[in-house]
């Protein structure tokens, strides 16, 4: 392939959502399961980007719809990690296995 | 192959591999370098891409911040055997499968048609180019910068309708806002407890 097509950026963002997604299903550490969130969330980032540059309608959009997912990632990380933080000083552990007071 | 197309590929094979690599380490420290790998490679997609203020952005804030965040996260819960926390081969087995599935349902359903070079004038003509200049009018609420052009992708035979200028002052001030929130709320739930019954 000689030119890069939007597909080829959307296939990266693609392979980046699934690898954020079993991330999140399969690691036990819950820090684990945060990188996960962010490389879904890198993913869609790249979405956003890609077609920003390639459909010149939505030129500006992409991009800060972009920007406002990179601050909705650092708010999400900060909330998370205390919340980790909280859990592992409670419970000493961080397994998210262990996590299951409120099971009904 | 052209200069572009094979920073592309390296950016994206870089990108890509390290991903997986976040995946399939098991130690949770490896798995933090290999996050920090990625997120640098998605920076430079970006940079590719023309978004150069986004792609800072994604360094200064993603690199700079969250992996900071996430690595005092792993050295204050790292200890023994949380660091390296083993899955069965059976979930492994499962996982694969439902992550080719899902990386096959979304390949199928690329767009494709794209295989295009974007409108070069964009890139060349520094009156539209998209740079942060704009991107900072836009957020200054100025709503005469956001492009006119029609909406495509739209079902054939189909009018499409001329697009409402917006700016974005107001999401721009919630975000922040809400960011300022969530770290005072952040700072206020990891707090250091103050132990009953012993005199501080």
């Amino acid at each position: 392939m000689n030119v890069i097509g939007l597909d080829a950026y959307l296939l990266l963002g693609a392979l980046l959502f699934v690898c954020g997604a079993l991330c999140m299903a399969m690691k036990r550490n819950a820090i684990g399961v945060l990188m996960g969130v962010e490389l879904v969330l890198n993913g869609a980032n790249i979405n956003f980007v890609a077609f920003a540059r390639y459909n010149p309608t939505f030129q500006i959009e992409g991009q800060v719809f972009a920007l406002f997912v990179i601050v909705m990632a650092a708010a999400e990380a900060a909330i998370a990690l205390a919340i980790v933080l909280n859990f592992y000083n409670n419970h000493l552990t961080v397994d998210v296995d262990t996590a299951e007071e409120l099971k009904g | 192959m052209d200069q572009r197309t094979l920073l592309f590929w390296i950016i994206a094979l870089f990108t890509g591999l390290s991903a997986i690599a976040v995946l399939v380490s098991q130690n949770i420290v490896r798995s933090a370098v290999w996050l920090l790998f990625t997120l640098g490679g998605t920076a430079g997609v970006f940079f590719l891409l023309g978004a150069d203020f986004v792609a800072a952005t994604q360094l200064l804030i993603y690199v700079g911040g969250i992996l900071v965040l996430v690595v005092f996260g792993v050295m204050l819960t790292a200890q023994g055997p949380f660091i390296t926390m083993k899955v069965g081969a059976a979930e492994w087995v499962i996982a694969c499968t439902v992550g080719l599935l899902l990386l096959g349902a979304l390949t199928v359903s690329l767009p494709g048609g794209f295989i295009s070079e974007p409108p070069s004038a964009q890139m060349t003509d520094p009156a539209r180019s998209m740079n942060s200049a704009a991107l900072g009018e836009v957020f200054l609420g100025v709503d005469s910068v956001i492009p006119r052009a029609k909406l495509t992708g739209l079902p054939g035979g189909s009018k499409a309708p001329d697009r409402t200028p917006v700016a974005y002052l107001l999401p721009f001030e919630i975000v922040s806002v809400h960011l300022l929130v969530v770290l005072i709320g952040a700072a206020y739930l990891a707090r250091a407890k103050r132990r009953r019954g012993v005199l501080s």
